[in-house]
């Protein structure tokens, strides 16, 4: 039997009647859209499909849309504020932290919790905070610098 | 991968729960998800009906008990939590220290200490802190009386616990570590999954003398469920923590775990010998934090 979740995704709200066995990477990708969040492993594994849940990163191909009613989501679509990127967007551009970008969306947003739990990391602490996600390219050294690159910028803003 | 279609409940209270678990006996309980989802989507499990407890309140948080001397870990509380909790940290590390190891931080956000514990995957790390704690597991069935295990009757065989089918698992608790104990979880994991290929936890607690008056060894990974290597805890107990007696400990873990698992990941005989090394290598980290 469908139910009816009420959802917030990038400050919208949401509502809709869904199947239980409906994943959330399925319900933002087809019933909103939003194709920014990428399924790749569809093991828990990758963390190509990482969002945030209540600002925490999650897999979600590993949460039914059904155990998200009431929670607010930001996707890779939800970064960007009038018409700028986030820093963490524009540290992947500059520092070339992405090749082919399929597991760039899942990498910004489990490095959005990363800096948001430890503003100014270490090299060894971001290694550790993506260690839930997989770039096939293996493009990880650029990855560091483009979340170092974010780090700096966030910090700058915050002491002005 | 898609699961097969199932009905769905989300309580609110653990006795709403405990009263759908008894009228509906094809139902699994839902905490995290991240044993149960997967293993729907690869359709290994397809239950006609999910109870979700994950909105239950009440089997949430962390607490010291009132006369001390223990720590009350609720059911639902995610292994991120664990790894984070400064009261943890502070009066039973093992506990954090094999959290912060599962799988990864998404993961560890989502992942529950009692879904695990439940699921008994026989690759898990906290069984084998949970075994070397001896700790205790607090079940609740429909009738709503309590029932106490001690973690070292909880774990039967693979994905097999002393749950019974109308139980729900509400509450973990461990022992705050005195002082003169240490202890420590060594771990060798899957590069892909970070699920323990084996993990050993130990404790140790040294007395005036400096020898061992308390050994405890939890080894998970390496056979079908997480066991407590008795004799390798009787070889060192009332020595004195040198590496040679270490080793010799050491030598005696790999005969509790009895036929050990063999997969792609790793041999029979190489996590044979991944038991012995890493338990000598978390019984000289404990003894060093004695």
């Amino acid at each position: 039997m469908n139910r009816q979740v009420t959802l917030r995704v990038n400050g919208v709200t949401q509502q809709h009647s869904v199947e239980p066995r409906l994943l959330l990477v399925y319900y933002l990708r087809e019933v909103l859209g939003l194709t920014g969040t990428h399924v790749g492993c569809d093991t828990s594994q990758c963390g190509a499909c990482t969002v945030l849940l209540e600002g925490q990163a999650v897999k979600s191909c590993t949460i039914l849309a059904v155990q998200a009613d009431g929670a607010e989501i930001t996707t890779i679509e939800g970064l960007a504020r009038d018409g700028k990127l986030h820093p963490l967007q524009t540290g992947f551009w500059e520092e070339h932290g992405l090749q082919c970008g399929f597991c760039t969306p899942g990498m910004i947003m489990a490095a959005c919790q990363l800096l948001e739990r430890i503003p100014d990391p270490s090299e060894a602490q971001i290694r550790h905070g993506l260690a839930g996600n997989l770039c096939r390219c293996t493009g990880y050294h650029n990855i560091v610098r483009a979340v170092q690159h974010a780090a700096r910028k966030l910090l700058e803003t915050k002491q002005r | 991968m898609i699961p097969a279609a199932f009905e769905y409940e989300a309580p609110a209270t653990l006795m709403e729960a405990l009263a759908l678990l008894r009228r509906h006996r094809g139902a699994k309980l839902l905490a995290g998800g991240h044993s149960l989802l997967p293993m729907m989507k690869l359709r290994l499990a397809a239950p006609e009906r999910l109870i979700d407890i994950s909105r239950i309140k009440e089997l949430a948080g962390i607490r010291e008990s009132r006369g001390g001397g223990t720590i009350v870990i609720g059911a639902l509380t995610p292994h991120g939590t664990l790894e984070s909790s400064a009261l943890l940290q502070e009066k039973c590390p093992l506990l954090a220290e094999a959290a912060a190891v599962i799988g990864d931080p998404q993961v560890r956000n989502r992942g529950t200490i009692g879904g695990s514990l439940a699921h008994a995957d026989p690759a898990a790390d906290l069984p084998a802190a949970l075994l070397a704690l001896d700790a205790t597991l607090t079940a609740m069935g429909t009738s709503g009386a309590r029932r106490q295990v001690p973690a070292r009757r909880f774990f039967r065989g693979l994905l097999t616990t002393a749950l019974r089918p109308t139980e729900v698992l509400t509450e973990i608790t461990v022992p705050v570590l005195k002082r003169g104990t240490g202890s420590a979880y060594e771990k060798f994991a899957n590069k892909a999954s970070r699920f323990a290929v084996v993990g050993v936890a130990a404790v140790v607690a040294l007395d005036r003398r400096g020898r061992c008056s308390q050994v405890a060894i939890g080894i998970t990974g390496a056979g079908p469920k997480a066991v407590r290597a008795v004799r390798a805890e009787a070889a060192l107990l009332g020595r004195e923590p040198t590496a040679a007696n270490i080793a010799a400990a050491a030598a005696r873990a790999s005969a509790a775990v009895g036929d050990a698992l063999s997969d792609i990941h790793a041999s029979s005989e190489f996590r044979l010998h991944l038991t012995e090394v890493l338990t000598r290598r978390a019984l000289a980290r404990a003894a060093a934090r004695a």
